[in-house]
């Protein structure tokens, strides 16, 4: 793996952890199966494309792209709360209307950004080579997110909302607004999958209808290795596993690959993928067992 | 045991110097498509014949490694990050997102794209003849004109043409674009029908029945996928359907004039030949693929209501079904 592609990979993997976080909060926090993340995903590449063409700053237009993010999951949420859609209905729904919104937000289904100044452009040329300068940027904004994030998660607030997604009735018992904090939770998720979405679309230079095809099940699969390689204690490590998770899965990619030099062709490369990740889900389970049969043997 | 020492260090030098000799005539050529597909596989396979035909054989003087995203754009993004870091002689990114994603992760090695409709509009060039950076490639914009021609030919008394079509496929869209200028050339109206996904393809075809007297399927994968689907509307409405492939034609549309994606290759591959002989992919116009056959299947033609005129038959490079 040259240099270029492990940073690569990592910026990559930095980028799509902003996706990781945003399906561990509707997914885990919240226990909502969400797939509207497939169209918030490249609606947030969209928006902020179609703005920098447009000549808006461009940390303002990621901002905006977040937000048209957050509107997404408020249509999804309201889908299900106020109209009683079963959730993975109600994101479905939203993920396919998203579609023809992208197409529309575009005018094209392809905008492209090569030429345009982006987030990234004030930090080339400060000495530092473009493949590190992209994962730094991802990774200073990562690290924001994820301290706002932990510190939001274990406010008051933050509490009530994994409350909802625990125990809703009992959390009505509390006295909280589980209907409230399913809006405000939805939000935050696809706003973060929307900026997900921004941020690619300006460290590859394009924003296309097809980005979001798959970003859920990369956000489940970065969630749930981050769960395996690092059992959480406290929310920020919860947290901080989801980042590790994305990038480990994009390492996992990046193996997949370079796998033709043991006869594999470009044609296997999901396949390859999707048996690395499994085996990275299946080994610490292994070992594990191993452990409790050793623990038994002793006694 | 001093002589076996010295014949294994001789043996040694000279596995050296000959593995250096090779290496430094080695040329190393990455190719990258956004999904497995027919025309993008042979456009592929084109680029490799062009390569081998300049002497450029794989396996001793040339290296060619090829990785498709699987239709994932973020693992497209990877690639091209692979690729950067390895310092191939050449990338060679087929179709729009794969040449995006290439460009935008080297300013310096030289990237030859192809199979791409639209290239200043994706931003992959300033302008055709004078590309300047490292960039240069292929158009496959179709002839759509021609395309238009032939319709007229064989359907002289079209006067609204349906086109049928994923609005979220780039290279469609600007298809479309063009099909509505040269449309309005020839006097004709365009009625568009779009379809999402393949399932889509068989009600939006019906939708044009009545609306359009002939439908045209630009080389739309979506679409393309569920071709046979719009076939049998065509026949059932007495429709003729033409494409802008000329595969297409085997699996029951009229005729068309399109490219062979394997000489669209070749063309790309004399681009890369260019460079790797030492050009500067700057210096190098992107060129527009060329070599039109022209297909023509006229028993889908009667089972449509139409009768493909003796002239058309004539110049066809080739006559599906005989």
């Amino acid at each position: 793996m040259s240099e270029i592609a492990f940073f690569g990979a990592v910026e990559i993997g930095l980028v799509y952890a902003l996706v990781a976080l945003g399906v561990y909060l509707s997914f885990r926090v919240l226990d909502f199966p969400d797939l509207t993340v497939d169209g918030s995903f490249p609606l947030g590449a969209a928006v902020c494309a179609t703005l920098l063409v447009a000549g808006v700053n461009p940390w303002i237009a990621s901002l905006v792209a977040a937000l048209a993010g957050s509107m997404a999951g408020l249509v999804t949420a309201t889908l299900n709360v106020r109209f009683k859609i079963l959730h993975l209905l109600a994101s479905i729904l939203t993920m396919i209307a998203l579609f023809s919104v992208n197409l529309r937000v575009m005018g094209r289904p392809n905008v492209a950004l090569l030429m345009q100044d982006t987030v990234l452009t004030p930090f080339y040329g400060l000495g530092l080579p473009d493949h590190v300068v992209r994962p730094l940027v991802v990774l200073v904004v990562v690290v924001v997110i994820v301290l706002l994030l932990a510190r939001f998660l274990n406010s008051e607030f933050g509490l009530a909302m994994r409350a909802t997604g625990v125990n809703a009735r009992m959390a009505r018992a509390q006295g909280v607004q589980t209907d409230f904090h399913i809006y405000a939770g939805m939000a935050l998720s696809n706003g973060l999958c929307a900026l997900a979405g921004a941020l690619f679309a300006q460290t590859n230079g394009f924003a296309d209808v097809t980005t979001g095809i798959g970003t859920i099940v990369v956000g489940l699969a970065a969630v749930i290795v981050g769960e395996t390689v690092l059992p959480a204690r406290a929310m920020l490590w919860a947290l901080v596993g989801c980042v590790v998770g994305s990038i480990l899965y994009r390492l996992a990619v990046q193996l997949a690959l370079s796998a033709d030099a043991i006869g594999l062709q470009a044609s296997d490369l999901n396949l390859v993928t999707a048996v690395l990740v499994a085996v990275a889900l299946i080994l610490p389970r292994m070992r594990l067992k191993a452990a409790s049969k050793k623990r038994e043997a002793v006694r | 045991m001093t002589i076996t020492r010295l014949f294994l260090a001789a043996a040694t030098a000279a596995v050296a110097l000959t593995s250096a000799a090779a290496f430094a005539q080695t040329k190393t050529v990455a190719i990258t498509a956004i999904v497995e597909h027919p025309a993008l596989d042979a456009t592929r396979d084109g680029v490799v014949e062009a390569l081998k035909a300049a002497g450029y054989t794989p396996g001793d003087t040339l290296k060619v490694e090829y990785q498709s995203a699987q239709g994932n754009p973020a693992t497209a993004a990877q690639i091209a990050r692979q690729f950067a870091g390895a310092r191939p002689d050449v990338i060679v990114p087929i179709s729009t997102p794969s040449a995006q994603a290439v460009v935008a992760s080297t300013r310096d090695i030289p990237v030859v794209f192809t199979a791409v409709t639209d290239p200043v509009g994706a931003q992959l060039v300033r302008s055709l003849d004078k590309p300047g950076a490292n960039v240069t490639g292929v158009s496959d914009m179709a002839p759509v004109a021609e395309h238009v021609a032939l319709i007229r030919e064989i359907v002289p008394s079209v006067k609204r043409l349906g086109v049928l079509y994923n609005a979220g496929e780039p290279n469609s869209v600007s298809l479309v674009k063009a099909l509505k200028d040269e449309a309005q050339k020839a006097g004709l109206t365009v009625v568009e029908a779009t379809a999402t996904k393949s399932a889509d393809a068989q009600p939006a075809a019906r939708s044009l029945v009545g609306k359009a007297d002939a439908i045209y399927v630009p080389l739309d994968n979506t679409v393309v996928s569920a071709l046979e689907s719009v076939v049998a509307v065509g026949q059932q409405a007495k429709l003729p359907v033409f494409s802008a492939d000329t595969d297409s034609v085997a699996r029951g549309t009229v005729a068309s004039i399109g490219f062979d994606y394997r000489q669209v290759g070749r063309q790309t591959g004399e681009a890369v030949v260019r460079i790797l002989k030492g050009e500067k992919p700057g210096d190098v116009p992107v060129t527009f693929a060329k070599g039109t056959d022209l297909f023509v299947n006229p028993k889908s033609a009667a089972a449509m209501g139409v009768t493909i005129p003796e002239a058309v038959t004539q110049r066809a490079t080739k006559v599906v079904g005989q």
